[in-house]
């Protein structure tokens, strides 16, 4: 056992700061800072990710064959870790963490050249169409249909809680594509352009109130639409394995980081909360309520630690990334809370659109529009990925085997 | 000992339950929040010929006799509906300040009022460095002659938009937290030097920001005893978190019901959910919650009347219930919704919103257990 990094790890630390101190520029920070949901807007993403990208280092995960930086295990810890701790945009999954390594895994070498590249530098952005109305934690009896004409499929159906679909160029899909057997059997991955004649995307308004254009997610309904075949990702009827594919290599980034600065943050809006002659950072309750959180998210760090030890000598992450999800959100949700509780009678005004930059002066401390928002906003995230109630149905069948 | 509502108690909830069920639903509801006031004029009219403005005065002051228990069974109901007008501020407050602390010249100008349903009122008490202290108080106010002159700040003030009259704590003497040098002032809105910023709240309301640039009032406007307001103060506030432990035990009782039906209705794996097991347990749980609460509010409902330190348990044991039992009841109506559940359109999320912003009104947990603990 030992704790320390390598004398050229820390030096990647520093060029890892130093990135983060040129790119996350203030303007940024400041939009970030405007966001309920946790999403810039599409021109603030798209520059993060640009200037990431302009180092190598957009898609960490990747092989370096595909463009990937080739991190150690050290270095990817490292790396995720300092932008943690900044707090820095996070990079939309959906191409770069989603649907590239399946295209890596499944697709064509028509497919790869054409696709991977754009992601790999933010030129095109996707978005993820797995659930439907009917269709969420059982995403197998998906309803989405694509018949296959003579050159194309014909698709028709909707898919649900598409997050920022209004920003996609594209959307990866789970369709159906027969009826026989399981309903696992007849489901097949398909890239649609989303600008394809017949798709309709509509905005729905989550707890943190965001309204078009800046709201997360969206309905998005397909009505005749044509698809080419060469589209298709994989076997017709075997999109099953890309989706599950897909879900396994999601390896859950460490929370850890996020969650020491988001606890940080939390602690410093306590430091400017006047309560009698002090400050609620040295309220004694406050304190211990703030020290439980950072103790929990102690263990989780360290728990990240062993797990990525145990990659970097050949182990294999698997039905933990489960214990990592519910700990994970289960923490960000608690320290939303305790951002509520610290916050006092300023949880009450209500701005509708953080995004719209006013002029007008903010009613309470200025960070004080995002806090409620933020906090009912994070209910989302013991829901999506696999609900909580999913993770531990899979850790109980696959960790304890029962 | 008996738990069983009178005959007039009983006809008066199904009077506002019929009412509500028929103009309140949600729909409507959301386009009162939507409209540009945000709030109903004309339903509060009918609640003044419905009578439950005046439910809860005493007979004397023109009311029809009826107290904490009139407001708890009103208030359970508007719960169930996310009510937004301003019963708690206006009735509850204002009307227990003036029925508390009025002399019998200022109940007689302004109880009347309230009951008819012409004058709404607002509470501006929380100033930004207060943090609960109901007597950490910059606000000044100066004797001029045979009136005061007021000068400070106050922060979320709910209800003050809507608002003809404000009913204004203000320090008369003393140090910044100082008990004693706490005084009450009726307000005009509309008197010169009171200037307010109004905003939209996270639970579907409207509130100000109140800035008080030497306001002059007369001597007809200090409401109770110069100085000897706080326990006044104290003491309705108390009533106000009995209204709130009422609201909120309505928000809970229909979230679970929403809950429980959306169990039953929801398919996944073949099956409706309600019928994993984890989830019938987080639904027992939650209706476990929420009989504890009803519990708490009946509790404090009966002892409003005793002796501070008994009230003060009373109403900070019921505040800290309804806080961890509405924040596990929201929470879990969300999770079992699902996506759903995330919604601003499904009425979920508005229930859970209200019960944050409850937990919040007069200190939340936390604060209220370090109160508790101090009485006991
Ligand atoms: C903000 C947000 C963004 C999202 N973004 C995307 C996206 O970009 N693309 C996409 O495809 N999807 C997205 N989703 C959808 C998300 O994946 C689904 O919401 C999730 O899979 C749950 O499905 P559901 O909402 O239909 O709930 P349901 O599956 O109906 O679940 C309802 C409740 O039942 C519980 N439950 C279900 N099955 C079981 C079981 N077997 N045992 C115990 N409990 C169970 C669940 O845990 C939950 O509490 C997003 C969701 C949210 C909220």
């Amino acid at each position: 056992m030992d704790l320390s990094f390598s004398q050229e790890d820390e030096a990647f630390r520093t060029d890892v700061r130093k990135f983060i101190e040129e790119s996350y520029t203030p303007e940024l920070r400041a939009r970030h800072a405007r966001s309920k949901h946790g999403y810039i807007d599409k021109a603030g993403h798209v520059q993060w990710q640009k200037a990431l990208a302009s180092r190598g280092w957009l898609a960490p995960n990747w092989p370096k064959e595909y463009g990937g930086p080739g991190f150690t295990a050290s270095q990817k810890y490292i790396f995720d870790v300092e932008m943690g701790r900044a707090g820095v945009p996070h990079t939309i999954p959906f191409g770069p963490t989603m649907v590239a390594p399946v295209i890596m895994k499944f697709g064509t070498p028509e497919q790869k050249k054409r696709f991977l590249p754009d992601i790999l530098n933010t030129n095109v952005l996707w978005c993820q169409g797995y659930s439907e109305p009917g269709s969420g934690s059982d995403l197998a009896s998906l309803q989405t249909k694509a018949e296959r004409k003579d050159d194309h499929y014909l698709v028709n159906g909707s898919k649900i809680w598409t997050s920022v679909a209004q920003w996609a160029d594209w959307i990866f899909c789970l369709v159906r594509t027969s009826k026989e057997g399981k309903p696992q059997e007849g489901i097949s991955f398909l890239l649609i352009d989303m600008k394809t004649p017949g798709i309709k995307v509509e905005p729905l308004v989550l707890l943190d109130g965001t309204p078009a254009p800046h709201q997360e997610v969206n309905q998005v309904f397909f009505t005749d639409v044509k698809v080419p075949l060469e589209n298709l990702v994989g076997e017709e009827n075997k999109g099953w394995t890309c989706a599950k594919y897909l879900l396994e290599f999601e390896r859950g980034n460490p929370y850890s980081a996020g969650l020491y600065r988001a606890l940080n943050k939390v602690r410093a809006h306590a430091a400017e909360t006047k309560t009698g002659d002090s400050t609620l950072d040295k309220d004694p309750d406050f304190r211990a309520r703030a020290a439980d959180l950072e103790s929990q998210i102690t263990a989780m760090e360290y728990t990240e630690l062993r797990i990525f030890s145990a990659l970097s000598t050949g182990g294999n992450v698997g039905p933990e990334s489960s214990l990592l999800k519910c700990r994970g959100t289960e923490l960000q949700q608690a320290i939303s809370q305790l951002a509520v509780e610290a916050l006092g009678d300023y949880v009450f005004p209500f701005v509708e659109d953080g995004m719209i930059e006013t002029n007008e002066p903010p009613v309470g401390p200025g960070y004080a529009m995002t806090v409620a928002p933020y906090y009912f906003s994070l209910r989302k995230a013991s829901i999506y990925a696999g609900s909580n109630e999913v993770q531990r149905n899979i850790m109980a069948k696959a960790v304890l085997g029962l | 000992m008996d738990f069983s509502f009178s005959e007039e108690q009983t006809l008066l909830r199904n009077m506002v339950q019929s009412f509500l069920s028929d103009k309140y639903d949600f729909e409507t509801r959301r386009k009162i929040v939507k409209s540009a006031d945000g709030w109903s004029p004309a339903n509060w009219g009918q609640f003044a010929e419905l009578g439950l403005l005046a439910a809860p005065f005493p007979e004397e002051l023109g009311g029809l006799g009826g107290g904490a228990i009139e407001t708890m069974l009103i208030m359970e109901q508007f719960g169930r509906h996310l009510v937004v007008e301003p019963f708690v501020e206006t009735v509850v407050l204002a009307g227990g300040l003036l029925r508390e602390a009025g002399s019998p010249a200022q109940q007689e100008a302004h109880i009347p009022g309230i009951i008819a349903g012409e004058t709404v009122w607002a509470f501006a008490y929380a100033e930004p460095q207060g943090r609960y202290n109901l007597a950490d108080l910059v606000t000044t106010a100066k004797k001029d002659g045979e009136g005061y002159v007021l000068n400070g700040y106050k922060a979320v003030v709910l209800g003050a938009p809507w608002a003809g009259k404000l009913i204004v704590s203000a320090r008369t003497s003393g140090g910044q937290r100082d008990k004693d040098g706490v005084s009450l002032f009726i307000v005009d809105k509309s008197a010169a030097g009171v200037s307010t910023r109004d905003y939209p709240t996270t639970d579907g309301r409207r509130a100000s920001e109140v800035t008080l640039e030497n306001v002059k009032v007369g001597a007809d406007a200090l409401l109770g005893g110069e100085g000897k307001a706080l326990p006044v103060i104290e003491k309705v506030t108390d009533e106000a978190i009995a209204a709130l432990a009422a609201e909120a035990t309505g928000c809970m009782d229909e979230l679970n019901k929403a809950t429980v039906e959306y169990c039953k209705t929801r398919k996944q794996f073949g099956q409706p959910i309600g019928k994993f097991q984890v989830l019938q347990h987080r639904m027992v749980d939650m209706f476990m919650a929420y009989e504890q609460s009803v519990s708490m509010s009946y509790m404090v409902s009966l002892k409003l009347g005793e002796s501070d330190s008994e009230r003060v348990k009373a109403a900070a044991g019921t505040k800290v219930q309804i806080g961890k039992a509405g924040r596990f009841v929201g929470q879990q109506a969300v999770q079992l919704h699902g996506g759903m559940g995330m919604t601003d359109e499904l009425n979920v999320g508005h229930y859970f919103k209200r019960l944050t912003m409850i937990d919040t009104q007069f200190g939340n947990v936390d604060h209220q257990l370090k109160r508790y603990s101090e009485a006991a």
